[in-house]
């Protein structure tokens, strides 16, 4: 793989991640528990997509092709979606969808502040905006967390449980591929096994906080980044692209 | 910021407050007391949350501020039913955008309810039992994208025909809210017409699609502004209070005068074979409004009231463990601190 392949396979990752999450949390939009996190989940729906416009406008420009952000998102099949299998997993209760996020904004907090000293001078300035976004989304999620789980036996019992059928896609997070390995060669991203150990610490801070155990590691069969995702993605992009793809090259 | 409110309060407590909300009635008004009160909302003087107010003051605000709280709810539904099949990027980030904006409408509107000495999840209650009425145009499904187009420009634009009057109304937290909202309101018309005027400029399916939403939005949000004066039963008090500023006809007609024009610079056909411009007048004039129509979805049987109501309560249903837990963990953190 040449080197500016790599890194447009390294900016789909980052931006179909913010995408397809962005995806799931508009899906809560109207239907939360209550009106303040209602407000809440939209906020963070309006970040993470638009966190993947600027990720996916500059993987198209760097592609050369043609290729905008709309085209990007709406024109590509599941296979050629390059998202941790994480991100794809359906909202389920209240719950799933903290314990998601939080394991989501706690990897993106050790991915940002790595990236926003990339190399790559806008890749870099994205991460530096992101990275402040994320400290915000962070603070929901963790507060959720705690406040799930060390609440009520009822909610404690259920936030334990997501945690339990989600930790099973954190694997992912760490394991680095060619790609993975190119972009650190270059500068351009950080070691993936080097953001670990402050991941690790900030998740058992956290659980500590929320009075919840830590699930013990898992195999993992999926690899989003490269494409290999679990039967969600595709339901997902169905909903999502179907306008767009009745009507070709229509604007809107 | 992020609290919780509704069930995690004992409902004592609710209770206690409403009660409270309601403590004015035993003591008799004078005809005095009432007097200074018309004085002053016709010298224009802002009635604040501590003065004193005439009792039925107090509840037809309470009833009109909770209806129009519980319309900014129920109006998340139908735009936000598009959120995950928006055609663009920029579309789905406007319009997440757009329908928080409805429910932070939403949250101040409850806020200056409750500075009238009701509770907000007292009022959530009376949404959900099916007791409170809400805008009867949310009863309406959003059946293609060009109904977000549509939604914008007409529920918004009457919308804001209907409440840039009350940022001058007597009571001073309300007019407050409105102020703040109305600027957003107009913001979302502008958005609303530039997706219609997107679709009426692009494709041939594009443009049908723009004329299916304008043939059915168009009927609904004349009816938005209620009905005509000699049916109203509340404008003429209101008018005294300056609660209100126009009555629903002459808003009705604003709306529709402002509206004709932009439907033809769109090139798009109002549903009316009826419309026709008083030159008279200076005035479009319309067709007969179907008012059955109207009641029956006041009624109920609208084409959505139903999955509308369902919605909102299987939200807050599945949000019960939820809010219990967020009180159980406020409640031991206090508990922490005092020990
Ligand atoms: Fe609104
Ligand atoms: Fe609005």
């Amino acid at each position: 793989m040449s080197a500016p392949d790599a890194r447009v396979r390294y900016l789909l990752r980052l931006g179909d991640t913010s995408l397809v999450l962005g995806q799931r949390l508009g899906e809560w939009v109207g239907h939360a528990p209550a009106l303040e996190e209602d407000l809440g989940l939209a906020n963070l729906a309006l970040d993470f997509v638009g966190q993947a416009r600027l990720l996916l406008s500059y993987a198209g420009e760097l592609e050369g092709s043609g290729r905008d952000e709309d085209a990007l998102a709406f024109l590509r099949d599941a296979h050629e979606f390059a998202n941790l299998a994480l991100a794809e997993q359906p909202n389920g209760d209240f719950g799933d969808t903290i314990v998601r996020q939080w394991l989501i904004d706690t990897w993106q907090l050790q991915l940002y502040a790595a990236l926003s000293t990339s190399t790559d001078e806008r890749l870099a300035a994205i991460a530096a905006k992101s990275l402040k976004e994320t400290r915000y989304h962070h603070r929901f999620s963790s507060g959720w967390l705690a406040r799930l789980g060390d609440g009520t036996p009822e909610s404690h019992a259920r936030v334990q449980a997501s945690l339990e059928n989600l930790w099973r896609f954190t694997g992912e997070l760490f394991a680095p591929d060619a790609v993975d390995e190119a972009m650190a060669a270059a500068g351009i991203g950080p070691q993936l096994a080097g953001l670990e150990p402050a991941w690790s610490a900030l998740i058992d801070a956290d659980l500590k906080e929320a009075t919840l155990r830590r699930p013990a590691p898992q195999p993992f069969p999926w690899h989003g980044k490269r494409g290999v995702h679990t039967e969600h993605l595709s339901h997902l992009l169905a909903e999502m692209q179907q306008l767009p793809r009745s009507l070709p090259g229509a604007r809107w | 910021m992020y609290h919780i409110s509704g069930k995690s309060q004992p409902p004592m407590y609710t209770q206690a407050l409403d009660q409270q909300g309601r403590e004015p009635s035993a003591a008799p008004e004078s005809p005095e007391q009432a007097a200074r009160f018309q004085a002053r909302v016709d010298a224009e003087e802002k009635i604040e949350p501590k003065d004193w107010m005439p009792e039925a003051y107090r509840q037809t605000l309470i009833r009109q501020i909770s209806q129009h709280a519980h319309s900014e709810i129920v109006g998340m539904l139908p735009e936000g039913n598009w959120i995950t099949r928006a055609p663009s990027l920029r579309r789905k980030a406007v319009l997440i955008a757009k329908v928080q904006d409805e429910g932070g409408h939403g949250m101040y509107l409850y806020s200056a309810a409750e500075t009238l000495g009701v509770e907000r999840a007292t009022l959530v209650e009376q949404l959900l039992s099916g007791a409170a009425k809400y805008s009867s145009i949310f009863n309406y499904p959003t059946l293609t994208w060009a109904d977000v187009g549509a939604i914008g420009w007409l529920v918004d634009g009457a919308a804001i025909m209907n409440q840039v009057p009350i940022c001058r109304c007597s009571y001073g937290p309300y007019a407050r809210a409105m102020v703040r909202i109305c600027k957003e309101e107009s913001f979302h018309q502008r958005q609303g017409f530039e997706i219609m005027l997107t679709l009426a400029r692009g494709s041939e399916a594009q443009r049908a699609m723009a004329q299916d939403a304008l043939n059915r939005w168009w009927w609904p949000s004349i009816m938005m502004f209620g009905p005509s004066d000699v049916a109203s039963r509340h404008t003429a008090q209101s008018m005294r209070w300056k609660i209100k500023r126009f009555t629903n006809d002459e808003l009705r007609q604003k709306f529709i005068d402002v509206t004709v024009p932009q439907a033809q610079f769109l090139g798009l056909t109002i549903p009316d074979p009826q419309l026709r411009w008083d030159e008279a007048a200076g005035h479009f004039e319309i067709g007969p409004i179907d008012w059955e129509e109207f009641q029956a979805v006041l009624r109920g049987h609208g084409p959505c009231n139903r999955e509308r109501l369902e919605a909102r309560r299987a939200g807050h249903a599945a949000g019960e463990w939820v809010r219990e837990a967020a009180a159980a963990h406020a409640a031991k953190r206090a508990a922490q601190a005092a020990a």
